[in-house]
């Protein structure tokens, strides 16, 4: 079975020349995987875009913002939008950073391109599969952007669209008819994309690794790529069938969300028995191990490049493996820390307090290794490099937070507070950007035979690196303060003197924003006018750079790849008068 | 570039401590007597992770300064010990502060969720709807009317849905727009919502519950000193979240009394 | 600047607007008629309404406002019916000029507010605050939007007869009406529960007073040239 299946896809595997089944329908893994970025990127602009709009509304939320009444004249008449209308913004930031940017960059995007690559497979277990994964992504995209178009404006429920509010329909107020019906629409399909995509990761992974290439030979991020899509496989097959249920709900008069009793518009809503409590199960069920999905391939992806400028190995690969996978496992057990208060029995919150306080055991050993490995080291700093660094220090920051978080006594006090916009900044958004620019920075000259500018790379990564702290750090502030989450404005008189804080994080947020804009003009110039790149620009070891760059289309130019050894051969003395040992190279490692 | 990093992140690492330690931005004043010990397991944490923060972010700014020495006969060291010891540490202290941390903690959630409440409390009933909070008492006979959604007319004022018509026990109650409650006097409410989830958060007695619309969820504290403080919503609602809030009036035991009698005269 | 700009440019329209309703001629037509909407029984009490949620709302009321789905005066009068021609009644044409309502103090100016269908409405909100207008029409199309404060009025028309709820969900209080109407010859009672409906031609009418909590009533009166008179009585309960 093993040998056959990869042998079947070789043969199916010629170059396609016309121009679409070449950029557009392509088979090919790593075409996919650029597209994936290509995706990303656009969400990612998009989603920033909408910060922007929020943060200037909750700095100055009388000024009209220029052009907006152009956007949406609904949501913003006269340039200042509407309570509903910050809403819908908020709704669809959290909806396309989590969804689009951050399952779609470091896992699908680098996970296709690099996966079968780093193990020596030609591609995908699965092209077809492959393939349809990145267009009904794609599809599900065009969903969820129509929504900014409906005219009762997009949805307003939030990120985890909490039942009734997303149940019951227009009844509960604007953006909740069509907008909120796409929105449930989109994710469904973008569910489908991701399981198949993570059917394809695994068989992949499980067969088609190349000879010598054992799991314990498989480089971190290919391990932590293997990981997620497991953790993926779950999470997506329980949030695909509460979507439809959701659906259904807003569609076809079932209650499944939605109990007896409700008068929402002065009407009785006609439904009875559901239970809003159920979304949020389902829904967090999904939605922890999905912010795992989010960190965990930027884990992986910081694992492998470190030592590659650390020039020296990965302290305790094996824990590192072994704690992605107990993080992957317990993030199954904890998704009532998110419903403490939520009215769930009482007594639950202990139980799922302590597997949550546990998942802090595998992090900090995983923290305690990276900064193990820097220990000693003789690092080049790069811009790759330096995003790892930025790395540990945003996963230590947002880490931390989840201290307080994950106790309920104190859950009380913090819940739905800018403290857990902080944390969840921090440790999930920030520091999976961080693994993607990084791997950015890292694997460009792969994917595109150029390098990319290290000065303007640089420049990018100080500026991102202190905005963020003047982002996000001063959120924790708000939070201990009280300063509630998903608010439009601030009426309340103990929030009015903590305006001026909010002022301070919407000018940070705009300057770090706009430095994004370095990043962007980096990745297209040097796409066109970088200097050319070698074919292992960085003295890396793993099998990605055992080829041309950027790699032929089926990888290895016809060449079966053997691997004698892990990927972690750095810092030791070569044959050659190298401090590295490729995985290919037949030299056997100096026993360490 | 080495020093800088670890000049940079030292930097930004004592900035963002200094005003956790000044206490710049802090909780309001505790006001009831089950916050303490949310105020203390909190502090505790702080101290500990604070500690954690200050320690990662600093041994990071230490490793990177030594790592860009650019000394070239410099040979890399490995970390003393390997891995294991940091996995042993990891595992030890982390599992030691968590242990703490729930058993003490699990005292101060405890008090504020598993103990009932006191049999004397004084009962009241809460409604949340779109966006705004309503508030009932009993009345002088001391007993709520039923609730009958298909009764609730935001125009009539009747926001709870009490049939007045069909139901004595209605006719008396109470019904304002803030929680004037008195000091001192352990207090009881029955939160249910008209619509949609929404939350009851009092920053100052360290509460926060969501309504989960369809079931009715008690909440209990006492709080120990007079004074107006604000209720806001906490779980996304709709448009109106923002301003979604109320009063609460904590009052002499005299003038609690005087207020519930000129209600009860309406 | 811009602001400013919008306050005088919205202020003149208002002017500007309410000169014209004030000044249209009468249709054509002398007659009317007039009386008086009483009620027997005991009426719902007016509760005064608690708006500490909103202290910029709350203080702009001395003493309290109360609750006006069933409005009384001295007599057993009832404020807030709209009388209007029902049948007989025959091509009214709807006007150029439009019917204003405000937002004030969270309270909604005029509680019921008349118009003809397809004539503009132009909602103003004069409050420091955001509110969400929601009317909860039925045969017209539903619609719920914010106007936060300073935003220019929301320009807005009903295609349909309907009598329409509208109400602000961040301030649940505030409840009012829109009566949309194919006639313009309607008159809403005062708080002496009088009203005049104006420039009749001579002719048979059905005349129908609609109250927001009990309904309608309709009565057959013949107008000559002077006044006619009718005179309506709600049965009322006391919840
Ligand atoms: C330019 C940097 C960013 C800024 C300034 C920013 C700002 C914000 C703000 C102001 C909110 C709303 C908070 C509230 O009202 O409760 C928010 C929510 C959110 N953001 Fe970001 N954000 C940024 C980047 C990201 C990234 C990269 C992600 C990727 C995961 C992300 C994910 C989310 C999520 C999931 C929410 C919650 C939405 C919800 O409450 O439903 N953000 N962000
Ligand atoms: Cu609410
Ligand atoms: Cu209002």
């Amino acid at each position: 079975m093993h040998e056959t299946s990869a042998s079947h896809a070789a043969h199916q595997h010629t170059a396609p020349t016309s121009f679409i089944r070449k950029h557009v329908f392509s088979l090919d893994h790593k075409v996919i995987g650029k597209q994936y970025y290509g995706l990303a990127l656009l969400a990612v602009f998009i989603g920033m875009g909408l910060s922007w709009l929020m943060r200037l509304h909750l700095g100055w939320p009388a000024w009209p913002i220029p052009l907006l009444d152009k956007l949406s004249a609904v949501g913003a008449p006269s340039g200042v939008m509407t309570p509903e209308y910050y809403l819908s913004l908020m709704t669809m930031h959290g909806t396309i950073m989590v969804f689009f940017v951050l399952t779609n960059a470091p896992f699908a995007a680098f996970g296709n391109y690099f996966l079968p690559i780093q193990i020596g497979a030609e591609d995908m277990a699965f092209p077809r599969f492959n393939m349809m994964s990145f267009w009904t992504t794609f599809m599900a995209f065009l969903v969820m952007m129509a929504a900014f178009f409906v005219t009762d404006g997009p949805p307003i429920s939030g990120w985890t669209a909490y039942a009734p509010l997303s149940a019951v329909g227009g009844d509960a107020g604007p953006g909740l008819k069509v907008g909120q019906t796409l929105w449930a629409i989109s994710i469904a399909i973008f569910c489908i994309g991701s399981l198949l995509g993570a059917l394809n990761f695994i068989a992949t992974t499980l067969d088609l690794r190349t000879k010598g290439m054992s799991l314990a030979r498989m480089p971190y991020c290919s391990w932590a790529w293997f990981v997620t899509s497991v953790i993926a496989l779950l999470a997506f097959a329980v949030l695909l069938p509460a979507c439809i249920l959701l659906i259904l709900d807003r569609t076809a008069g079932t209650s499944f969300f939605i109990p007896a009793g409700l008068v929402l518009s002065d009407k009785l809503q006609p439904h009875s028995g559901g239970s809003p409590l159920l979304w949020q199960h389902l829904f967090w069920f999904f939605g922890h191990p999905e912010v795992y999905i989010a960190i965990l391939p930027s884990i992986g992806i910081v694992c492998h490049i470190l030592p590659v400028f650390a020039r020296k190995p990965l302290l305790g690969p094996r824990a590192t493996v072994g704690c992605m996978i107990a993080i992957g496992f317990l993030s199954y057990m904890v998704w009532g820390h998110h419903m403490f208060v939520s009215g769930m029995n009482p007594f639950s919150a202990t139980l799922f307090s302590v597997p949550t306080l546990f998942i802090t055991v595998p992090a900090t050993i995983l923290t305690l290794l990276l900064l193990g490995s820097v220990y000693g080291a003789k690092m080049r700093f790069t811009s790759a490099s330096l995003f790892c660094l930025g790395f540990i220090s945003v996963f230590i920051s947002g880490g931390i937070s989840g201290f307080f978080l994950a106790q309920p006594s104190i859950d009380i006090y913090l819940h739905a507070t800018y403290f857990v916009v902080a944390h969840f900044h921090f440790v999930m958004a920030v520091a999976s950007l961080f693994g993607v620019f990084a791997g950015t920075y890292f694997w460009f000259p792969k994917m595109t035979g150029r390098m990319m500018n290290e000065a303007l790379g640089k420049l990018h990564f100080w500026l991102t690196f202190i905005g963020v702290y003047a982002i996000f750090m001063p959120m924790h502030y708000l939070g201990l303060a009280g300063n509630v989450r998903r608010y439009s404005a601030f009426v309340d008189d103990y929030l009015i003197p903590l305006i001026p804080v909010h002022k301070f994080i919407t000018i940070a947020a705009l300057l770090t924003g706009a430095a994004q804009f370095i990043f962007l003009f980096n990745l297209i110039w040097s796409r066109f006018k970088g200097p050319i790149a070698s074919e292992n620009p960085w003295e890396a070891t793993s099998l990605e750079w055992s080829t041309a760059t950027p790699p032929p289309f089926d990888n290895f130019g016809g060449k079966h790849m053997v691997v004698y050894n892990g990927p972690n051969e750095y810092g030791v003395e070569s044959r050659d008068g190298k401090d590295f040992i490729m995985q290919t190279s037949p030299e056997k490692a100096p026993a360490s | 570039m080495g020093k800088l990093f670890a000049v940079a992140v030292i930097v930004i690492t004592l900035i963002s401590v200094s005003f956790f330690v000044m206490h710049t931005w802090w909780m309001p004043v505790d006001i009831s007597t089950t916050g303490p010990a949310i105020d203390h397991q909190l502090e505790e944490t702080m101290t500990g992770s604070g500690l954690l923060f200050l320690a990662g972010q600093l041994v990071l700014g230490l490793f990177v300064w030594q790592a860009s020495n650019k000394n070239p006969a410099r040979k890399i060291k490995m970390f003393p010990g390997g891995a294991s010891p940091l996995v042993a540490a990891a595992i030890i202290l982390v599992g030691i502060e968590i242990l703490t941390l729930t058993f003490v903690g699990t005292k101060a959630w405890g008090a504020v969720n598993l103990a009932p409440a006191a049999a004397d409390s004084l009962h009241i009933d809460v409604q949340a709807e779109q966006f705004a909070f309503y508030f009932r008492y009993a009345g002088p006979d001391g007993q709520f009317g039923g609730l009958h959604p298909d009764k609730i007319d935001d125009g009539s004022g009747n926001y709870f849905g009490l049939d007045p018509a069909n139901d004595v026990a209605a006719r008396d109650d109470v019904v304002v727009g803030s929680l004037v409650i008195p000091v001192n006097r352990p207090i009881l409410l029955s939160l249910h919502s008209k619509d949609v989830g929404h939350s009851f958060y009092v920053p100052e007695l360290r509460i926060q519950q969501d309504f989960v619309p369809g079931i009715e969820i008690p909440v209990h504290f006492t709080a120990t000193q007079t004074g107006k403080f604000e209720i806001v919503c906490t779980q996304l609602c709709g448009l109106g979240h923002y301003n979604m809030k109320a009063y609460l009036q904590v009052m002499s035991e005299p003038d609690y009394e005087q207020w519930l009698k000129s209600q009860e005269g309406q | 600047m811009r602001m400013k700009f919008f306050a005088a440019l919205g202020f003149t329209v208002a002017m500007g607007s309410a000169l014209m309703v004030f000044a249209t001629p009468p249709p054509a037509g002398s007659g009317s008629i007039t009386g008086k909407v009483t009620y027997t029984g005991t009426p719902m009490k007016m509760k005064p309404i608690d708006m500490s949620k909103e202290p910029s709302c709350a203080k702009q009321h001395a003493t309290p406002i109360t609750t006006e789905n069933v409005a009384t005066g001295q007599g057993n009068t009832l404020e807030w019916v709209v009388v209007y021609i029902s049948a007989g009644d025959e091509g009214t044409t709807t006007p150029s000029q439009g019917v204003r309502y405000d937002q004030k103090g969270c309270q909604y100016l005029p509680h019921v507010l008349t118009m003809l269908a397809g004539q503009q409405l132009q909602i103003y909100n004069d409050d420091q605050t955001s509110h969400n207008i929601h009317p909860l029409a039925k045969v017209n199309q539903e619609w719920n939007k914010s106007q936060p404060p300073g935003s220019p009025p929301i320009d807005t028309k009903w295609d349909k007869p309907e009598f329409i709820a509208v109400k602000c969900n961040i301030h649940p209080w505030m409840h009012g009406y829109f009566a949309v109407l194919k006639t313009s010859h309607v008159s809403v009672t005062g708080e002496d529960g009088t009203f005049d409906i104006k420039g009749l031609a001579p002719g048979k009418y059905t005349v129908t007073a609609w109250q927001e909590q009990y309904g309608t009533k309709t009565q057959d009166v013949t107008v000559g040239a002077g006044a006619a008179t009718a005179n309506f009585v709600f049965t009322a309960t006391p919840y």
